[in-house]
């Protein structure tokens, strides 16, 4: 069966979720290797395994941690031209983005980024689906030269568990010259607070502009707590300062497509609408009736948010007394 | 020093955009800007030179005729020349022709820096910044939401999925800037007036000494198979606040299962 190189995404070992996912992917397309760069390859075997990676490369060099991308690229590259596999995929994102630019440069082969779904197509080579202009048009494309490489969007689809016991095989990676050209000075870990993660969640309630203050952003966390829910923010919310640049949502923030999508205070501008319009659900509460949110709105609620928020709170805890 | 600019131009994303029979952005049907995002680029150019750095700042466009615009309006923000790249056969290229339209005429004009936006508005890709340094073999200091030029470095700041980063790289090298780094002024009116007298010269792949095999959508190395709008999403329900919890609203959530 073909093998597909899958490249792990993870914090210190512990694989992230959208990985779960690629290797989810990756089974229409034939046998899923993971390729792990990194130190903590030992824990997170387990858990690649159990989602069908029935292979792990490990590369764990320092290169790795302390240079930006490209010895990414010479490890996934190198492996790629010894594996021969039917598919790359990666995580997209900044750097999932960049390594496989670089590492599809090198193959000569052909690149998709931002999948929101992968399929085999009649030949068994990948379809992908994409959702462009804001996620107002749903394009199907394939790549027509060398192995095709696809950075895919979380929450593509719905990882689920094929266990198997991977082969671990550890790598030496010969590190070229563009390897080790951007050095890593400093690398803070952003808090990670209690609440799910932007791009994971399958809830997300974002405030806006109409939110009018960092203190007052504790109203739409408390409705992501009692929802389970991740925070998001509108770009005008975190210009002023009242949520980290993180949690913002749109074009030039994060892209989710959560089952839910809330937003309080928010206009819908083309660029917010970017990032969430491909939510299954969206609810809107906004006190201009005529804020263009509610065209996406499957429920809206015009309104205070300051009162509808509250209320909305106390109304789930009842429901659930 | 030499600085290059990297600029797009877009169809404008607040206008209805669409595609053409065959799979490509169809730019005929609404008006095009300069990228906002590369704005932010030429803003970072402005200010190394403002910082006291001594540099010579050209713009670079690869498009059709009217990317021309974009180059006057980056020219009436400040900065010293303009390069645009034109050819009927690199009409529908992906972003590895682009590139090697790009790095062609980077190499051909010389540079110490080149700056990019994060993204483009109408592709998104986010790759192009990564492939010019791929293929002028330089470092690639990208999605910098702060940055100093000093001593032959390029330091910065970038938000990666989990982490502030601090990073490195020495010159010459490719840049790109977030919509973070700072803002973007507007052409005065005398920057306008001074862009029509600037430099801008035209070249095609024949003066770059670009085989027309290896870009426009002969060169191209994905095809799209089709292109839908969605389904616009169907109105729901909107009612006013009741003030009374939101009962409707909490009703709706319940039904969905998300309570
Ligand atoms: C290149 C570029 C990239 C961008 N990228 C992004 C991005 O990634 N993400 C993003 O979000 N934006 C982005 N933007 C900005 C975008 O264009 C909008 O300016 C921004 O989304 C507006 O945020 P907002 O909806 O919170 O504010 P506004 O548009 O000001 O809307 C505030 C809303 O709150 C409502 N309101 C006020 N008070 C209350 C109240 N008490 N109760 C209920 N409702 C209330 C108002 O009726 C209004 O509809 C980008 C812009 C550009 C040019
Ligand atoms: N046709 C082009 N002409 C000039 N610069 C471009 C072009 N395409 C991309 N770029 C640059 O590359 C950046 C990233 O583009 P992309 O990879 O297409 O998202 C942009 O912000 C521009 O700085």
């Amino acid at each position: 069966m073909a093998e597909i190189l899958v490249l792990v995404d993870h914090l210190d070992g512990t694989v992230r979720k959208p990985t779960l996912e690629l290797l989810t992917l990756a089974r229409r397309l034939g046998e899923p290797s993971a390729v792990f760069l990194g130190p903590g390859a030992g824990a997170a075997a387990e858990t690649l395994g159990r989602y069908g990676a029935h292979k792990v490369y490990v590369v764990d060099a320092p290169e790795v941690e302390d240079f930006l991308v490209t010895p990414a690229v010479d490890a996934l590259a190198q492996i790629a031209e010894s594996a021969g596999p039917a598919a790359i995929l990666l995580p997209s994102g900044p750097d999932g983005k960049e390594t496989a630019a670089r590492v599809a440069l090198r193959l000569e082969s052909g690149l998709i980024t931002d999948a929101v779904d992968i399929t085999a197509g009649e030949d068994g080579r990948p379809v992908t689906e994409q959702s462009v202009f804001a996620a107002t048009y749903q394009v199907t494309a394939h790549i027509t030269q060398g192995i095709p490489v696809i950075t895919v969007k979380p929450n593509a689809t719905a990882p689920e568990p094929a266990p198997v016991t991977p082969e671990v095989e550890k790598w030496d990676v010969a590190f070229g010259p563009a390897a080790t050209t951007v050095k890593v000075l400093s690398r803070t870990p952003r808090e990670r607070g209690d609440r799910p993660e932007l791009t994971e969640a399958d809830i997300v309630v974002s405030g806006g502009r109409g939110v009018n203050g960092a203190e007052n952003f504790a109203v739409i966390e408390r409705v992501a707590d009692v929802l389970g829910a991740a925070v998001g923010a509108s770009r005008a919310a975190v210009d002023a300062g009242w949520y980290p640049h993180s949690h913002q949502v749109g074009q030039t923030g994060t892209q989710v497509s959560p089952q839910l999508y809330l937003a309080a205070g928010i206009s819908g501008a083309i660029q917010h609408r970017a990032g969430m319009q491909t939510a299954k659900t969206i609810v809107a509460v906004n006190k201009d009736k005529d804020a263009p949110i509610f065209e996406l709105a499957d429920y809206g609620v015009v309104g205070d948010l300051f009162q509808v928020l509250p209320q909305l709170v106390e109304e789930i805890e009842r429901r659930r007394s | 020093m030499k600085i290059v600019v990297c600029v797009k131009h877009v169809p404008d994303a607040t206008a209805d955009r669409t595609f053409t029979e065959d799979g490509t952005n169809d730019r005929g049907s609404v008006d095009s800007l300069l990228s906002e995002l590369d704005e932010y680029a030429v803003e970072q150019a402005l200010r190394i030179v403002e910082s006291g750095v001594e540099a010579e700042i050209t713009y670079l466009t690869v498009g059709p005729d009217d990317a021309k615009d974009a180059l006057r309006k980056a020219l009436a923000m400040g900065g010293d020349s303009a390069i645009h790249v034109s050819d009927q056969d690199i009409e529908g290229s992906d972003a590895f022709g682009t590139s090697l339209v790009l790095a062609g005429a980077i190499e051909r004009h010389g540079f110490d820096l080149v700056l990019c936006g994060m993204a483009s508005t109408d592709g998104t890709m986010s790759v192009v910044p990564a492939l010019l340094a791929e293929r002028l073999g330089v470092p690639a200091v990208t999605h910098l939401e702060e940055l100093t030029v000093e001593d032959g470095t390029v330091t910065g700041r970038r938000e990666s999925d989990s982490a502030t980063v601090r990073v490195q790289g020495a010159l010459p090298a490719v840049v790109s800037v977030t919509d973070r780094s700072g803002d973007a002024r507007y052409p005065s009116f005398k920057g306008i007036m001074a862009a029509k007298k600037k430099p801008l010269e035209t070249l095609d792949l024949a003066d770059l000494g670009i085989d027309t095999e290896r870009v426009g959508r002969t060169g191209a190395r994905s095809a799209v198979d089709t292109a839908a709008r969605r389904p616009p999403r169907t109105k729901g329900e909107i009612v006013a606040a009741d003030g009374t919890g939101d009962a409707g609203l909490a009703a709706f959530l319940t039904a969905k299962k998300f309570v």
